[in-house]
């Protein structure tokens, strides 16, 4: 009898886990579709895929940190730098949108390998390093503006206006459509797409796991730790710039503190990946369906005309949710019986 | 007949599905030691864990003294009398806290006195640790600072404080020098004579026979035999466990030796490592035997390039090697076999198949996708020329063996077809089966031309499988023996830091192993 209740319980832990974020995704969207008719349309996903697209683009650089065991805090700094560097570099400067698009990148680059530096070779743990920089990035941007957006034509401090403008083509990134889907939206499935390939699929995603999962056993198989957690940084801080670059092109203007609402929700997306399918680890697509589960459940509150300021206790209660979920099956997963 | 002190009779325990025990049994008298021996998997840690509480049995019932008890928890146990000295004596000592405080743990929690007495704990504990005649451990000093040995005589005299019945030993001496072994032995003799029943677990065989009154011999679950050791031998117990008889697995063999595969001169390390210099011909199987702390370990590491080293060069092949990371050194055409294979060699919460072909991804993936299939034909390979027990490729190597990961941690290497094998301790913690296995693939490399270093402190093991034995005391290497001049008397004078001087050569052998075995 007690055998039976526990293998009953057993199979329902593991169902949970390996479905449970997926029948959540169907309820909530069934539920919302009950409520509302403006809901389950067309224009209303289509939305709601632009809306998570800067999100897990953050989402997915932090995924690849928390693959080798790291951390990265920073991705929201990075991606409010990035921000504000890309308008400034064609309203201050009128500079060609190859510089525009590239510069930013570089910066998203510099930061992870500083992060890597101070990880790596100095030796702070992750958490800490990321948390400093994360500090220190934000100070930059909002130095860099002195603390005003930055947006066309705008008065410069130095009086007189800025000479230039957001230029049709950079808006087209966040705001154009393409084969019947937003920009951005494409832009993510793509970087989607190709971190799950290159995570699961490559000898690189496998380095990759296996440092994180044993760093010193790792070595001892011939890998050199130190890169793969600078790849990672850097990978992280390209990630986060291009979300800095998308979120310029969406709004048309460079928002100060873009990033920092940004970056727990882009961490709650990744974790709730952990659940998706039974993963139990930081992935892709769990990531990219974390970010979908958040987003919907959001824009199916904002129909709902739930008060705005109510929406974090959804979002954590959805993330606490998926982390009993993954912590109670690892638990029975690697304890030897 | 005497009434036993502990009887566990028809003890059956089941995980899920899989049959953990079945009509398992057990009996210990008082003031004898009683060892279980088993190959990994059959049951012994299942019925430790059972005894101390950690798990409940499903059927079968538990006396002690005469009277049925129940055993809930660890606590209940422990009320009953049943103590437990783990192998991983970290876990139970609080390093911060003196060594008097340590032994006197369990005594804070208990109600009485608000305030604690500094000088009544030190008291106590120097009054315990007599009685072990351990008193040349300082109770004032930090739990850090003991050596591992001390840390288990200190839980000895936790136990002892609360006037243990029985003293469950879980492979206490495996992380133990032989010397340390001799001084636990002294401790459980002590125990022995104060009436305690002591339960011993214990790969080393030697150790059980020189240790034990009886032993218990469990297969598969349940039990085979209990032996008096008196009149038991080694082969029969042998036999018992394996359900089979043990070929000479240890018997030499002749094979043909190459040129010099390896050539290292003059290795510093600027720390442990002095000055050493050695050479493996390919085809021959080297033995690098010390005890504990002689710098085995560290050798290895510093050929395989996991630590810096200060002087001296490398040879592999007649050529130059640069070795400044374990990448280079797999390049060069080497592989280790770490000591701590958990924490150095394997990914655990990985697959079997994601570990095998790990240190050689490459070849795994020939175009830009990993090639899941190659991947699986080479587990599939390995797990029949290792003969690994294992559910599927895909079984995560945490529900495995030690034994079974440890022929992973090998095995992983094989599709690199490197020159030269290191193997760090590749028998601990491995039940016999699996040593067989492991000797059986260390004499087909080298029959196949590769060159072995056998890093070992199991000296029977290192004569029987080595062609030749250095041995290492304090960081170098004192001695080189042939595979017919070694001998465990020798080889463990040198290892001690002993020398054999001409003339007097027996007498002094024979004084060291006396200091060594008071």
């Amino acid at each position: 009898m007690g055998k039976n209740k526990n293998s009953v319980k057993e199979n329902a832990i593991q169902f949970l886990f390996k479905y449970g974020a997926i029948a959540l995704l169907i309820f909530i969207i069934f539920y919302f579709s009950t409520i509302s008719d403006a809901f389950f349309t067309y224009g209303n996903f289509s939305d709601i895929l632009r809306s998570i697209s800067i999100v897990t683009l953050l989402a997915l650089g932090v995924t690849f940190t928390l693959v080798v065991d790291g951390f990265d805090l920073s991705v929201g700094s990075t991606m409010s730098l990035s921000t504000v560097v890309s308008a400034s570099l064609m309203v201050w400067y009128d500079m060609p949108l190859w510089l525009v698009l590239i510069l930013p990148l570089l910066i998203g680059v510099l930061v992870g390998a500083v992060n890597s530096f101070l990880i790596v070779v100095i030796g702070i743990p992750d958490l800490l390093a990321t948390l400093s920089m994360m500090y220190i990035v934000a100070g930059l941007h909002r130095t860099y503006t002195e603390g005003y957006s930055i947006y066309n034509n705008m008065p410069l401090t130095s009086g007189g206006t800025a000479p230039g403008q957001l230029s049709e083509a950079f808006l087209w990134i966040g705001q154009g459509q393409m084969l019947g889907l937003p920009v951005p939206v494409w832009i993510m499935l793509v970087m989607v797409l190709a971190s799950y390939v290159v995570l699961n699929h490559t000898r690189w995603g496998r380095v990759l796991y296996m440092t994180g999962g044993n760093a010193e056993a790792a070595t001892l198989s011939g890998v050199s730790v130190k890169k793969v957690k600078f790849t990672a940084y850097v990978i992280s801080g390209v990630f986060a710039s291009m979300a800095g670059i998308l979120f310029t092109a969406r709004v048309g203007s460079g928002q100060i503190d873009a990033g920092a609402p940004l970056m727990m929700e882009a961490v709650a997306a990744v974790f709730v990946g952990y659940s998706v399918l039974g993963a139990g680890k930081p992935n892709a697509l769990g990531t990219f369906f974390g970010a979908a589960v958040i987003g919907i459940l959001l824009n199916g509150l904002t129909i709902l005309n739930l008060p705005y300021y109510a929406f974090d206790i959804i979002k954590g209660g959805v993330l606490v949710a998926a982390l009993a979920v993954t912590y109670v099956y690892a638990k029975k997963k690697f304890s030897k019986a | 007949m005497v009434e036993p002190l502990l009887s566990m009779t028809a003890i059956g325990k089941k995980f899920g599905t899989v049959t953990a025990l079945q009509g398992a049994e057990f009996q210990l008298k008082k003031g004898e030691v009683h060892a279980i021996l088993g190959v990994n998997g059959a049951g012994k840690s299942t019925l430790i864990k059972i005894l101390s509480g950690v798990y409940q049995q499903d059927e079968g019932s538990i006396y002690l003294d005469g009277a049925a008890i129940r055993l809930d928890s660890p606590k209940a146990a422990k009320q009953q009398g049943i103590y437990c000295v783990y192998q991983e004596v970290d876990t139970a000592i609080v390093s911060e806290l003196t060594v008097a405080e340590n032994i006197l743990l369990d005594t804070f929690a208990e109600k009485g006195n608000l305030f604690v007495s500094r000088q009544r704990i030190n008291e106590k504990a120097r009054s315990v640790l007599q009685e072990l005649q351990a008193d040349n451990i300082n109770v004032q000093q930090k739990a850090a600072r003991l050596t591992l040995a001390e840390k288990q005589t200190v839980l000895i005299a936790r136990a002892l404080v609360h006037s243990a019945k029985i003293i469950i030993f879980d492979e206490p001496t495996a992380p133990l020098s032989i010397h340390e072994s001799e001084k636990l032995y002294t401790v459980i003799e002590k125990l022995k004579a104060q009436g305690v029943g002591c339960v011993f677990i214990s790969h080393r065989l030697p150790e059980v026979f020189e240790i034990s009154d009886r032993i218990t011999v469990m297969r598969e679950g349940t039990l085979v035999q209990t032996y008096d050791t008196a009149q038991a031998d080694q082969d029969g117990v042998i036999e018992a466990m394996l359900g089979a008889a043990l070929s000479h697995e240890l018997e030499p063999s002749a094979h043909d030796i190459g040129t010099a595969l390896l050539e290292v001169s003059n290795l510093s390390d600027g720390q442990k490592l002095k000055n050493l210099s050695l050479t493996v011909a390919a085809g021959e199987v080297v033995g690098v035997v010390g005890l504990v702390g002689a710098g085995k370990t560290e050798l290895a590491k510093a050929l395989f390039g996991g630590t810096p080293l200060t002087s001296g060069t490398i040879k592999l092949a007649g050529k130059n090697a640069k070795i400044k990371h374990p990448a280079d050194a797999i390049k060069a055409g080497m592989a280790l076999i770490p000591e701590e294979r958990r924490k150095e060699g394997l990914f655990v919460q990985e697959s079997l198949e994601a570990n095998a072909s790990f240190p050689n991804l490459k070849q795994f993936s020939k175009r830009l996708l990993m090639d899941r299939k190659a991947e699986k034909r080479f587990a599939n390979e390995i797990i029949e020329r290792l003969r690994i027990k294992t559910g599927s490729t895909e079984t995560p190597l945490v529900h495995l063996s030690g034994g079974n990961q440890q022929k992973v941690a090998i095995g992983k290497w094989i599709s690199l077809n490197s020159a030269l094998y290191l193997f760090d301790e590749p028998t601990k913690g491995v039940d016999i089966g699996a040593k067989v296995d492991i000797f059986k693939l260390i004499r087909q490399l080298a029959e196949s031309g590769k060159g072995c270093l056998y890093f070992s402190s199991e000296i029977h093991e290192a004569i029987g499988i080595s062609d030749r034995i250095l041995v290492m005391y304090n960081g170098q290497i004192v001695k080189e023996l042939s595979r017919q001049e070694a001998t465990q008397e020798r080889i463990l004078l040198y290892a001690s830091g002993g020398k054999e001087e001409l003339g007097e050569k027996q007498e002094f052998g024979e004084r060291k192993r006396d200091s060594v075995s008071i």
